[in-house]
């Protein structure tokens, strides 16, 4: 492969996607971003200098809502999906802000 | 320290906007409802929901925009930012990077007379986050999505500013323009403003900027001033001792009056920003600016001017009553129903912002009619009432709003006007103290000030005191 993803790389994506990796899933993981780095490299290859950068697959714009009060409480449904529950809220691990 | 340094201050401010439902979907923005009760599938990132823009949003961002001077960016769209927190539920906030709604504004802040012009560098509308609450008990965090999917926009400024003065200048400047517009109320307390400073210091006068930090947590412009101060002393501190300073984000404890770092695994940051496929382009025509413009008020700084030669009041005064929208409509409002301008001044000036301060409150929950001020201070023009009376009835209207004609009425405080009883009462009290109109006959003026007492008192306050000294003095006279 001709990108190589060092160890340094692997533990800083690792915190980013807050993701805790073994040893072996680390080398897994490491193979399979340099092969994605080097499809990307073989797309670079393509010149895009007088291309319009895309921004929407449709040509459409300007879809809005009015500022209207549609919805109203979903608290119901919204903590359904709440592995844990406490005062109307989602229980997750101590965060410090 | 000997030698001279210099603080390089640009702001991030977040601005919470008053729109009634979020920038995406049709969920309420109402402050204090209970814990997730504002929240549906788009705003807690459930799979397969649609984000729809508010138009709202767009008019008061590009209304912000014009009215700092900016360019508005007429094709722009949104992006994502990635990242995993708890208080985010998509694990990526909406937020535009590449191209902002507006950009290369300025404003004009003004501080010790001097003049100068702060540069934005750009505006974007971006979406809140949820809240998370720790409760100490269990050592968990809970959190609350009714925040998340709340439209804000963050102005962006240049490194414009030099001192905590400059900085203060800056907010208040940008505070009454929204105000202004309506598009926010930006109270830094209730967090519908926030601000983040990067500051970095440098030598006086020298063109290379120094490493800059980046402070959060700043939630009154006293706490804003303090963590200047903290952080360039800091800052100073390091470079006087030969250390580097470390370019990082720290959290300003405003109790301690310290900052702190906040951890770099905390701070990791790469966004990988990418356009948000689920939303459209934004294309704001001319015709679109045009109008916006069109709707924008008058500001404070043409407000000044024409108080000053409409009215004719003092620049105190003025600048007093426009350093509020809320204040300056209620200004006008009364004004508008054929009331004295100075009058209306005064009684905002003297007693209103005499009970604000009592009651600890923010000017801008002032909720009394402007119609109730006007009839309160006509009655006074027509003695009805006399003063100290009008200032015990404009005590009920501040906090309850009462109807002035209704209350004088149901309690009776009707001016004596009628001068026959009046000289009854007079007569009454003169003939019941002959020691005061010894007294007073005997030389001593001041005993007349104790036969006035007795008639206010007698009269429960109602009478005029023009009329009771005017009457005793006759009476007095004729002894």
């Amino acid at each position: 492969m001709a990108n190589h993803i060092d160890d340094a790389t692997i533990e800083y994506v690792g915190i980013l996607a807050k993701l805790e990796l073994s040893g072996e899933e680390k080398e897994q993981a490491k193979r399979d971003m340099e092969s994605m780095l080097d499809y990307v490299d073989k797309l670079n290859e393509l010149d895009t200098s007088q291309a319009e950068p895309m921004s929407h697959v449709f040509p459409i714009h300007n879809v809005f809502r009015e500022d209207v009060v549609k919805n109203g409480d979903g608290s119901k449904e919204c903590l359904a999906n709440a592995p844990e529950e406490q005062d109307h809220s989602f229980v997750v691990p101590k965060t410090i802000v | 320290m000997s030698k001279q340094y210099e603080a390089v201050i640009g702001l991030e401010v977040h601005v919470e906007l008053a729109t009634k439902t979020k920038i995406f979907c049709g969920c309420s923005t109402e402050f204090g409802g209970a814990p997730n009760t504002h929240t549906c599938p788009v705003c807690t990132g459930m799979p397969g929901s649609l984000p729809v823009l508010n138009k709202q949003v767009v008019e008061y961002a590009a209304a912000v925009g014009l009215a700092t001077n900016c360019e508005i960016t007429q094709n722009c769209k949104f992006d994502r930012k990635n990242y995993f927190y708890p208080d985010n539920p998509q694990n990526y906030q909406i937020s535009q990077l590449y191209l902002p709604i507006c950009r290369n504004g300025k404003v004009e802040i003004e501080v010790e007379g001097q003049k100068k012009d702060v540069r934005i560098h750009e505006i974007h509308m971006e979406e809140d986050a949820g809240k998370l609450v720790h409760d100490p008990w269990t050592g968990d965090s809970l959190v609350d999505f009714n925040r998340s999917g709340v439209p804000l926009i963050e102005i962006v400024s240049e490194p414009d500013m030099r001192s905590a003065e400059e900085v203060i200048a800056y907010l208040e400047k940008l505070r009454l323009i929204i105000q202004y517009l309506g598009a926010s109320d930006c109270k830094l307390q209730e967090g519908s403003m926030r601000a983040d400073v990067n500051l970095s210091v440098r030598e006086a006068g020298a063109d290379k900027f120094g490493t800059r930090t980046e402070m959060k947590n700043l939630n009154s412009f006293k706490a804003i001033s303090r963590a200047i101060e903290g952080e360039m002393n800091r800052q100073i501190d390091l470079i006087e001792a030969g250390e580097q300073v470390v370019q990082e984000t720290r959290r300003w404890d405003d109790t301690k009056g310290a900052s702190y770092a906040m951890r770099s695994k905390e701070d990791a940051q790469d966004y990988r920003y990418f356009p948000d496929p689920d939303l459209v382009p934004v294309e704001i025509s001319d015709e679109w600016i045009a109008k916006i413009k069109e709707a924008q008020p008058e500001f404070r700084d043409e407000k000044k001017v024409r108080y000053k030669e409409e009215y004719d009041l003092p620049d105190y005064d003025i600048d007093i009553i426009t350093g509020s929208k809320h204040l300056a409509d209620l200004f006008e409002a009364t004004i508008a129903l054929g009331t004295e301008p100075k009058e209306v001044s005064n009684w905002l000036m003297g007693e209103t912002m005499r009970l604000v301060n009592e009651s600890n409150m923010d000017i801008d929950d002032v909720s009394f009619t402007p119609e109730h001020l006007a009839k309160l201070i006509e009655m006074i023009a027509k003695s009805e009432i006399n003063r100290k009376v009008g200032k015990e009835v404009f005590e009920k209207i501040f906090k309850e709003d009462v109807d002035p004609a209704a209350y004088v009425e149901e309690y009776g405080l009707k001016s004596m006007n009628d001068e026959g009883a009046l000289r009854k009462t007079i007569e009454e009290i003169v003939e019941n103290n002959p020691k005061s109109v010894e007294d007073y006959k005997a030389g001593k003026k001041k005993a007349i000030g104790f036969l006035v007492g007795q008639t206010m008192k007698a009269t429960q306050g109602k009478a005029d005191p023009g009329i009771v000294n005017k009457i005793l003095n006759e009476i007095l006279a004729q002894i």
